[in-house]
């Protein structure tokens, strides 16, 4: 192993200045008395009063939380299944199929995001189903959070000792048995992982959520570009420093979930 | 064919192909439905419809033409325009251009993290992780106020003298460039770390004692490394910054306009979804055509070949 020397440790650290700047930029002014422009005029925590108090940022809130909850449990079903299911079994053209189910990881999200709003609107238009609001933007989520899902779900099968379903099998367990107590609860943190990652994925989102909602769904990244566009107030930059908080609480536990050899064998 | 008979020594269950595929459609079916339903079916509709024409009132009409096809290259109703292949030239230029930006930035920080011992190894990378799961819109939104006229970043360029007194450093194309860098840095630190984690150091060391100088070694024994992390971070970072809309519409103007933001342009305000379909449809294409070179350069450099 090679010693790390000092232009790269100091080339890093900038880099990782670099990084950090924005959001340590956020966090400072959230806490900055001045109402107006960048200058610092004192240290306050009046604005996470105000965002408290402020009716559309709350509303935006429980949008994020129903949108993000709502289509993570249904994407972690059908991602868990899609990841079970393409790791088991073979079926004709399945490579061609499974290499289709990871265009939404690597498609720009701008492409898809227009893409369902043509197709809500013909479909409104033609069948007077999917008005925009929050359901369609939970369908949207969970379009693109299940090829997210079903990769970590593969990534933990593929991990896994065949010996002990063998074994299951072996020692007279039926096929409804080894699954649940053998096969899932192994399978269990890499679901759990996959749930929080589509979570954190619909908390993140910004643009197809701006185009697949209606009014009065807005959600806070939408109120964030919003009240960019017209000019920022501190108590976003309060809001904003909540969720990377929020942010970092979630990739904490992604991080404590993956089994360790993932960084260091794989 | 083969695949399918390890499976079946593996789980101790004699399934045939039938029995397979029934199984296959209980469990990745509904999934293969929905992602059909919501994405490739939507996906189809934008082809057929950057062949139709917009209405007065913004409906669809036929017949089917190729008139947004040759207004996007220019040929509009008012003689030659190149103000979209433009765009599509600056957007590919900016795609290439942060990626590589991006790469020059993650190969020291990779080469950092794989060399700190175990203990802060970790925490290293956790700090790469969290920038990539915070919103994008935060960080970019967070440039607007370094580099408006009063920030941080602006003072000190004036300071120095890089511009003038008051002047702010957005929008314009460089501050495009720096939310891009910024935003995207993590997406190729990851993968790469990965693969400089793995390199086999015994392989360098023998370069350098055959007489191979840094640079050479580097180029023979650490490089052929590191390429499949590198052409899968290359990868991440590339596609998403060839359609990124929310980095250029922040921190850049009308003159810095990108694909992702003239598609949102005719789908949102224009409401011509006909020609924002030929756009993308175009901006697809070019995006295809750029992954088929790559490939091809993997290829040939006896890397396996990512697609």
């Amino acid at each position: 192993m090679k010693r790390n020397g000092p232009i790269l440790s100091l080339t890093s650290i900038l880099l990782y200045c670099f990084m950090y700047t924005p959001i340590v930029v956020v966090a400072i002014f959230s806490f900055n008395a001045s109402k107006y422009g960048v200058a610092w005029k004192g240290f306050t925590t009046k604005w996470y009063g105000v965002l408290f108090n402020n009716e559309q940022a709350l509303r935006a809130a429980e949008n994020t939380l129903i949108l993000a909850s709502a289509s993570a449990a249904i994407a972690t079903l059908l991602g868990t299944l899609l990841g079970y299911g393409l790791s088991r079994y073979w079926f004709p053209r399945k490579k061609f199929v499974a290499t289709l189910m990871y265009v939404p990881v690597v498609i720009p999200d701008i492409l898809m995001a227009v893409a369902l709003l043509m197709f809500y609107g013909l479909m409104r238009d033609a069948l007077g189903i999917f008005e925009l609001g929050l359901s369609t933007m939970i369908f949207a989520h969970i379009t693109f959070q299940i090829a997210f899902v079903a990769v970590v779900v593969k990534a933990r099968m593929v991990g896994m000792d065949p010996a002990l379903e063998e074994a299951a099998r072996d020692l007279g367990a039926n096929r409804w048995n080894v699954f649940w107590r053998i096969t899932f609860p192994l399978m269990f943190p890499g679901i759990m992982s996959g749930a929080l990652l589509a979570f954190t994925l619909s908390l993140d989102d910004f643009v197809v959520s701006f185009f697949t909602s209606g009014p009065g769904s807005t959600t806070l990244p939408i109120l964030i570009y919003s009240s960019v566009k017209r000019g920022i107030t501190p108590d976003i930059n309060a809001l904003s420093t909540l969720m990377v908080c929020a942010s970092v609480l979630l990739v904490a536990g992604v991080t404590a979930l993956q089994p360790r050899k993932n960084y260091h064998e794989k | 064919m083969e695949w399918r008979k390890e499976r079946e020594c593996i789980f101790g269950e004699q399934l045939s192909p039938l029995d397979q595929t029934l199984r296959s459609l209980r469990t990745s079916g509904p999934a293969i439905v929905w992602t059909t339903l919501f994405l490739f079916v939507p996906l189809l509709g934008i082809v057929f419809i950057s062949f139709m024409s917009r209405g007065s009132y913004g409906e669809l009409q036929l017949p089917l033409t190729f008139d947004n096809y040759s207004r996007f290259f220019g040929f509009g109703s008012f003689g030659f325009d190149p103000l979209y292949p433009y765009i599509l030239l600056r957007s590919v230029l900016l795609a290439v251009g942060s990626t590589l930006l991006c790469m020059i930035c993650a190969l020291p920080l990779a080469f950092f993290i794989a060399g700190l011992s175990p203990r802060y190894k970790n925490l290293a990378l956790t700090l790469v992780m969290i920038p990539f799961w915070t919103n994008l819109l935060i960080r970019t939104y967070a440039w607007q106020m370094l580099l408006s006229a009063e920030g941080l970043v602006s003072k000190i360029a004036q300071f120095v003298g890089l511009v003038g007194e008051g002047m702010p450093l957005y929008p314009s194309l460089g501050a495009v460039y720096l939310g891009t860098l910024c935003d995207y840095l993590p997406y190729l630190v990851l993968p790469l770390y990965a693969s400089v984690e793995k390199i086999d150091w015994t392989i360098v060391e023998a370069a350098m004692d055959l007489g191979a100088g840094r640079i050479q070694s580097f180029r023979h024994a650490v490089l052929p490394q590191i390429i499949p992390g590198l052409a899968a971070g290359i990868v991440l970072v590339f596609v998403p910054a060839t359609g990124q809309f929310i980095v250029p519409d922040l921190l850049g103007g009308a003159k810095t306009s990108m694909l992702g933001n003239s598609i949102a342009q005719q789908f949102g305000p224009s409401r011509d979804w006909p020609f924002g379909s030929a756009i993308a449809m175009s901006g697809i294409l070019a995006l295809m055509f750029a992954l088929i070179i790559y490939n091809r350069i993997l290829a040939k450099r006896g890397g396996e070949g990512l697609l």
